[in-house]
């Protein structure tokens, strides 16, 4: 199954690798701040509530 | 507008750091490059183009910053603003005085520098030509970096990454005029191009940075 | 022309991005694996270039992207100049660092792939120095909404940039293709010219761009959903210390 790459095999995993770790690492540190964000807003906006 | 140019020129003379400074940094670099590269002769005049249009547009940069940064914090600018003057008119007789302090010491500086470079005989036209043509639009498009980097502090940097790269086109230009005429063959389709930037962004780009002023200014 | 105004409403616009994010992205995961697992293992390698055609899955849908999002920028900067809707300024910013990702992954998969066909990483080839100035439009971009503090007028300024910085990339693409006529195959994904690519490799390459184009609207609804709340928790710890 694995496809014989032939003397290319470097040049299309390391092409392979480099994109697929950018799009991974956009996406984690996308979520992380998505999380992040939600939850300091949800702090602030309950001590917001109460002090209102 | 006269009035506003002549203070702005007088102002670059007294301030002493503006006008002989862009010329001084010219020169610096343009000794630079031979140490860097090595002693060839051959070598430096293949690269004199590039390097004589890359130390001219440096050197334009290094005053940019300087361009709205005191008026912004002395509150002439919130004057100037108000004042009947329109603020696009404002931009263009601050990027004129920049390009006269500036600009102009760099095109007549040249071909001076040229010849520490072994630039090609037939070359120094071009390169005068190229410089004379191309520096407004450095002046202006730099204008517009400074309007938008004015309420940063300490925006040098930032206003360096924001203009360096729409100097681009301008530099492509100039400096394939020069070598062009450094062997031999015809200048007019980059000249036309450059000269092309240059009245665009003469035209269009002091209502962006005015724009940008206005923001800036609320 | 309500249909799409409405979504000006930030809290409306989180709604419904929220309701739609996880099909978007769900959607956007089936594509790229589907896509990417099809290039990579199921097609031949092709006379030309040998295995490293594979890494066209790749190379060619994030440089689209890295276009379409900078454009995509261009668009909603627009729509904050005249119509001052404040998502459409955060769905910009939301953008920028997604298009400057997809750049770099260009102009990476670029590099590696030109090293065995032209034998060098990097050519100063017209199509991959302007992708170069492309990402130091992007640069430049994302600096300016860091360096401004207030929140208006760093939008107003960075849309101003875009149109500016877009006029100027077009330029400097037709200048730099003056200067140097390069060795960049030309572009081989068109709609009149499929010849250029056999369907063996097209139709992964399609599923691909899909994949690609639908991560792009996963990330940026998300990353301005975060902006917005970002910006709501800004105001709410302004009006605190204002008490």
């Amino acid at each position: 199954m694995m496809p014989d790459l032939g003397k290319y095999a470097v040049e299309v995993l390391a092409s392979y690798g480099a994109s697929i770790a950018l799009i991974v690492a956009l996406v984690v540190l996308s979520v992380a701040r998505a999380r992040r964000v939600r939850a300091e807003l949800e702090t602030v906006e309950k001590r917001s509530r109460q002090d209102g | 507008m006269r009035a506003l140019l002549l203070r702005d020129l007088r102002l670059a003379m007294r301030a002493g750091g503006g006008f002989g400074l862009a010329m001084a940094f010219f020169l610096i670099v343009v000794v630079l490059v031979p140490f860097a590269v090595g002693p060839r002769a051959d070598l430096h005049s293949a690269i004199a183009p590039g390097v004589l249009w890359l130390g001219a547009l440096l050197a334009c940069l290094l005053s940019l910053d300087r361009m709205f940064a005191l008026d912004w914090e002395d509150g002439t600018l919130d004057l100037l603003a108000t004042a009947p003057l329109p603020l696009e008119m404002v931009i263009i007789a601050k990027a004129l005085a920049h390009w006269l302090t500036t600009g102009l010491p760099l095109v007549l500086l040249a071909p001076m520098l040229g010849i520490l470079l072994n630039l090609a005989p037939e070359a120094y036209g071009a390169l005068t030509l190229s410089l004379a043509v191309g520096t407004p639009a450095l002046s202006v498009i730099g204008a517009f970096g400074a309007a938008l980097t004015v309420g940063v502090k300490r925006g040098g940097l930032l206003l360096s990454l924001l203009v360096l790269p729409l100097y681009v086109p301008s530099l492509i230009f100039g400096a394939d005029m020069v070598r062009r005429a450094s062997e031999g063959g015809a200048v007019t389709t980059p000249l036309l191009l450059l000269a092309g930037i240059t009245c665009g962004a003469i035209a269009l780009l002091p209502f962006a940075s005015a724009a940008v002023l206005r923001v800036n200014l609320r | 022309m309500n249909a799409i105004w409405q979504y000006a409403n930030p809290k409306k616009f989180i709604d419904t991005s929220e309701r739609l994010l996880p099909w978007v992205a769900g959607l956007a995961a089936l594509c790229l694996g589907v896509g990417l697992i099809w290039g990579y293992f199921l097609t031949p390698d092709a006379e030309r270039f040998g295995a490293t055609v594979k890494i066209i899955y790749l190379h060619v849908p994030a440089a689209m992207m890295a276009i379409s999002a900078w454009f995509m920028m261009l668009v909603a900067s627009l729509i904050w100049i005249i119509r001052r809707h404040h998502v459409s300024a955060l769905a910009a910013r939301a953008a920028a660092p997604v298009g400057a990702v997809m750049t770099v992954i260009g102009l990476v998969t670029g590099a590696i792939w030109g090293q065995p066909m032209w034998g060098t990483w990097w050519a100063w080839d017209p199509r991959l120095t302007s992708f170069l100035i492309l990402f130091l439009f992007y640069l430049g971009y994302i600096a300016l909404w860091a360096a401004i503090e207030d929140d208006d007028s760093a939008a107003d300024l960075t849309s101003i940039l875009c149109l500016v910085g877009s006029v100027f990339a077009v330029l400097s693409r037709y200048a730099v293709n003056f200067w140097n006529q390069g060795l960049h195959q030309g572009a081989s994904l068109s709609l009149d010219k499929e010849e250029n690519v056999a369907d063996v490799f097209y139709i992964p390459l399609l599923v691909c761009i899909a994949g690609f184009v639908l991560l792009f609207v996963a990330l940026v609804l998300m990353r301005t959903g975060t902006e917005i709340r970002a910006r709501r928790m800004r105001v709410l710890l302004a009006r605190e210390r204002m008490k």
